[in-house]
């Protein structure tokens, strides 16, 4: 295999780091400023991320909506959501006389500290991978169902009718629909034969695992898609908050860095939603690459690796902002028909082709290794 | 002829039908055909009325309270389903102050029962056997009666108060059990309900309505409808003013069908002070309705749509809207509240591309509609929460006096524009939108299709404008015969009616309006029991009102 140039990586910078921390320190120091400084690069990645998207998000719902969104702050309104973080961080954090004080304020942590947790475990590029574990996928499923102990205890602890009603709707919906994204997710956990994100990233140097398992796993994406969207509760799934019905639903009742809590969990939750969709079934953070064209992948891989991430995730965002902004709201029955009478015995059944796929070699890389073999 | 033939025949009908069971019952042919009957002999003569299978009087358009000084009553203005133009007014009274009692027609029509509670809270009339007899509008605290004649209003009586009370949830009733008037109360809810409050501070209640909801899981099991937290008392203000003056309060009502309700207002008071008015002006009053109700679609939908949490169809009517206003705007500078309608005619001339516009207006919106049809009309989504949701027999419209959009969902022809053409409708041609599901995607659908044919009406108006005044000379101070004089028009919310009661003065001695919305919230309860939460809210934004209206 030919080493492409890559210019744009950052991968010397971080040897380059590495280099210099262990030359000076210990190595048990030198871990423990790594560990520190990840940190500080994930939750500034995360605010970063968090809320760009806020003015992604005003900035294509006014394009839907024949409207201009934010136009004021800065060119083109840029520094908004800049400008609405810090208003938000000042603002009073106001005390509910009647609510369960210590479950009140523990509930935006569960839910923002399950949203990191989450995101510490994304493959944002080549080597930017703060956690590899060999379970991956099996780690993101289980932190990112942590959340919804935040919703539950915020809609109970606040003593209010709507957010009980909201944070009840949540349970359920949250709970139908991780079994669908989980069992989509472990469709190609088959197909690609490990739960490890840099295996699976690299099991689509050449074909796309949407691609590679074809009818299953396109039917695993798409159910994926809508699951992950129902999780991260916004319309057409955004019962739990249904402004027209329960004025907020589960937060209701917070206000200042609270909410903010709340409101950037669920921006970074659909991010993190469309860049496991991006690395599990469209290659990841994987240039686009075809055996045998040398010319066109060193060009492919001109483009640094994380610009093909977020441009994959994206690219899954917009999807979902396009849904958002067109869809009226389901009602509760409704959501769960589709997940319980249509989405999960299809994706049983469709768990079950992709077994009999990848188990008969059915499958593109199989089929076609001259092509599209590793 | 043949229809005058007919309507007499009818007319002496009832007044045979009603003496048969009534023989003292004063009977008169003023405007409209008129009974006066003892109190105890009310609710008999209704229920004739009611019952009898050629004439059919089963939709009670309007139940005005009445203080004549010396007597305390009230006045029922019946109709036909079946033929809106048949009317008769049925008018009691009692010479008891202190504790007036009439008899309810509750169990006649689903109607009375909001009306009558207003009537207690308003006059201190109450009704027997109406299940539910607190008041309405005012809260229970109130003191005294604010639309008697005799009331004291000094702020030392019912002083203004910051500090909220509880709400009880008991109501007090009267029945009546073998010739005995019984005095109860019954609680409103169960011990263990879980109830809760919609309004009256709620995106959804497109005001400040007010429904205690009790809950079960996410099942709707009753609704309560609390309402007057923006009442007025415009109709009490009326009394106190001149004929032209009024004309800005009916404005306040439905503030999205403005320049119909004050039309309605005119014309009431044209007929009784014999005003002619200008064709010119009869065109440009008509066009302006329509476009009126035009916007007023365009909200109630994009509203509709809203409550179900599309909101970017909530801004896509909300951008057709404008183009709307944009032509009142510079018709007359106002955009909501245009003030156009003045008694004789209207205030401002249409200006001189007035008619460009809006025949650049209709294509625009023909468009629109189909971009409507195409983006949400037949949505997967949509259908789910619209399609035998709501559901609203035919009878249940009649007997709640649904009409409008809601109404003709049910398959009831309610025209007021057919029936009792006004302005110009008698010479335009247009359909009347009748659908016979009765479920929110009718009512939907109906208000889509009924924009339709109001650009096809002003279509064949807009070419023809004549040349003239728009504005007969009318003296500064009107006086109108005494006498009781009723007008309906059709808004887009249904029905609205103007009734004046005058003594021959230059203010009126009691105006009602009637008001299609709280016919509207009336039957919520009825329609949405049963029904998910969400859909309740689906539901209100279906049945399209305006709290204003309901509160005057």
């Amino acid at each position: 295999m030919l080493i492409y140039s890559q210019p744009l990586e950052l991968t010397k910078l971080l040897a380059a780091i590495d280099n210099f921390l262990q030359g000076n320190l210990t190595p048990g120091w030198t871990v423990l400023v790594k560990g520190i400084l990840v940190g500080i690069l994930i939750l500034a990645a995360y605010t970063l991320i968090a809320l760009s998207l806020i003015y992604i998000e005003r900035k294509v719902a006014a394009f839907f909506q024949a409207r201009l969104g934010p136009n004021r702050l800065g060119k083109y309104g840029v520094i908004q959501s800049l400008a609405d973080m810090i208003k938000i961080l000042i603002k009073e954090v106001i005390q509910i006389n009647k609510a369960d004080k210590l479950l009140f304020y523990a509930a935006p942590f569960f839910v923002i500290v399950a949203s990191v947790l989450a995101f510490g475990a994304l493959p944002f590029g080549m080597n930017l991978h703060a956690l590899d574990f060999n379970i991956g996928v099996f780690y993101l499923l289980a932190v990112s169902s942590l959340g919804i102990i935040g919703i539950l205890l915020a809609g109970w602890s606040s003593n209010n009718k709507y957010s009980m009603i909201g944070a009840m709707r949540s349970g359920a919906q949250f709970i139908s629909y991780e079994l669908s994204a989980g069992f989509s997710l472990m469709t190609i956990v088959v197909l690609s034969g490990s739960m490890q994100f840099s295996e699976i990233i690299e099991g689509q140097r050449y074909c796309w695992n949407l691609f590679n398992g074809h009818l299953p796993a396109m039917i695993a994406f798409l159910i994926y898609l809508i699951s992950g969207h129902a999780e991260t509760n916004r319309g057409p799934f955004d019962l739990p908050e249904a402004e027209s019905e329960l004025t907020a639903g589960y937060h209701t009742e917070y206000s200042g860095l609270q909410f903010g809590f709340f409101y950037l969990s669920e921006y970074l939750n659909m991010f993190i939603v469309a860049a496991v969709a991006a690395t599990v079934f469209l290659g990841g953070w994987m240039p686009v690459q075809i055996k045998g064209w040398e010319a066109f992948n060193q060009v492919m891989w001109y483009i640094p690796s994380w610009a093909w991430f977020f441009g994959k995730a994206g690219l899954l965002m917009f999807f979902s902002l396009w849904v958002r902004w067109s869809f009226p709201r389901l009602r509760i029955d409704l959501l769960l028909n589709l997940e319980w009478k249509y989405l999960l015995p299809i994706n049983l059944a469709n768990l079950l082709v992709m077994v009999v796929i990848v188990l008969s070699g059915f499958t593109l890389t199989d089929l076609f290794p001259a092509l599209f073999g590793k | 002829m043949n229809n005058r033939d007919a309507y007499d025949t009818a007319m002496n009908e009832i007044t045979q039908l009603i003496q048969q069971i009534a023989p003292d019952a004063q009977i008169e042919a003023k405007q409209r055909l008129t009974v006066t009957v003892r109190p105890d002999q009310l609710h008999p003569v209704i229920e004739a009325l009611y019952g009898n299978e050629t004439l059919c009087f089963d939709y009670l358009i309007s139940l005005v309270g009445m203080d004549w000084g010396d007597r305390l009553g009230a006045i029922y203005q019946l109709s036909s389903s079946v033929d809106l133009t048949r009317e008769v007014i049925v008018i009691t009274a009692t010479a008891d102050r202190d504790n007036p009692l009439l008899y309810s027609v509750t169990d006649l029509y689903g109607t009375a029962h909001l009306n009558e509670r207003e009537i207690y809270a308003l006059f201190g009339i109450r009704f027997i056997n109406n299940p539910d007899m607190r008041r309405f509008l005012l809260n229970d605290q109130w003191k005294g009666f604010p639309f008697r004649k005799d009331y004291v209003h000094d702020p030392k009586l019912n002083p203004e108060t910051v500090v909220s009370s509880e709400i009880i949830d008991v109501a007090p009733h009267i029945v009546e059990r073998d010739g005995e008037l019984i005095e109860e109360s019954v609680a409103v809810f169960g011990e263990e309900d879980y109830i809760v409050n919609i309004g009256p501070q709620h995106p959804s209640t497109h005001g400040v309505m007010h429904f205690r909801t009790s809950l079960d899981g996410e099942i709707v099991k009753k609704i309560d409808v609390h309402s007057g937290y923006i009442h007025r008392g415009i109709e009490k203000l009326c009394e106190s003013m001149t004929y032209p003056q009024m004309l800005h309060l009916t404005d306040r009502l439905d503030y999205l069908s403005a320049n119909i309700n004050r039309h309605a207002l005119c014309m009431c008071i044209e007929k009784a002070a014999e005003i002619e008015v200008p064709e010119r002006a009869q065109y440009i009053r008509t066009i302006m309705d329509e476009l009126q109700r035009i916007s007023s679609h365009l909200l109630a939908w994009a509203t509709h749509c809203n409550d179900l949490g599309a909101t970017t169809a909530f801004i896509y009517g909300m951008r057709e809207r404008e183009h709307v206003l944009d032509i009142f705007d510079k018709t007359c500078g106002g955009r909501l509240i245009i003030n156009q309608n003045v008694v004789g005619g209207v205030m401002f001339d249409i200006y001189p591309d007035f008619q460009k516009d809006v025949k650049a207006f209709i294509p625009y919106m023909r468009r629109r509609l189909k971009e409507y049809d195409d983006f949400f009309s037949h949505n997967a989504i949509a259908l789910g929460r619209m399609v035998h949701i709501g559901l609203l027999s035919r009878e249940d419209a009649i007997s709640y006096g649904v009409t409008g959009p809601a109404g003709r969902a049910s398959g009831w022809s309610c025209d007021v524009r057919r029936y009792k053409p006004y302005a110009l409708y008698d010479q335009v041609e247009f359909k009347e939108i009748v659908r016979t599901e009765g479920d929110s995607y009718a009512r939907y659908l109906n208000r889509l299709d009924e924009i339709e044919e109001s650009l096809h009406i002003i279509e064949q108006l807009i070419d023809n404008i004549p040349s003239g005044e728009v504005c007969a000379k009318v003296k500064p101070i009107i006086r109108i015969p005494a006498g009781q004089f009723f007008q309906s028009v059709e808004t887009g919310k249904g029905e609205f009616g103007v009734f004046i009661e005058s003594s021959g003065d230059k203010n009126p001695s009691r105006v009602k309006f009637r008001s299609p919305s709280l016919s509207a919230v009336s039957v919520i309860p009825l329609i949405s029991q049963g029904a998910f939460l969400s859909d309740l809210i689906g539901i209100t934004g279906s049945m399209d009102f305006v709290i204003p209206d309901i509160d005057r």
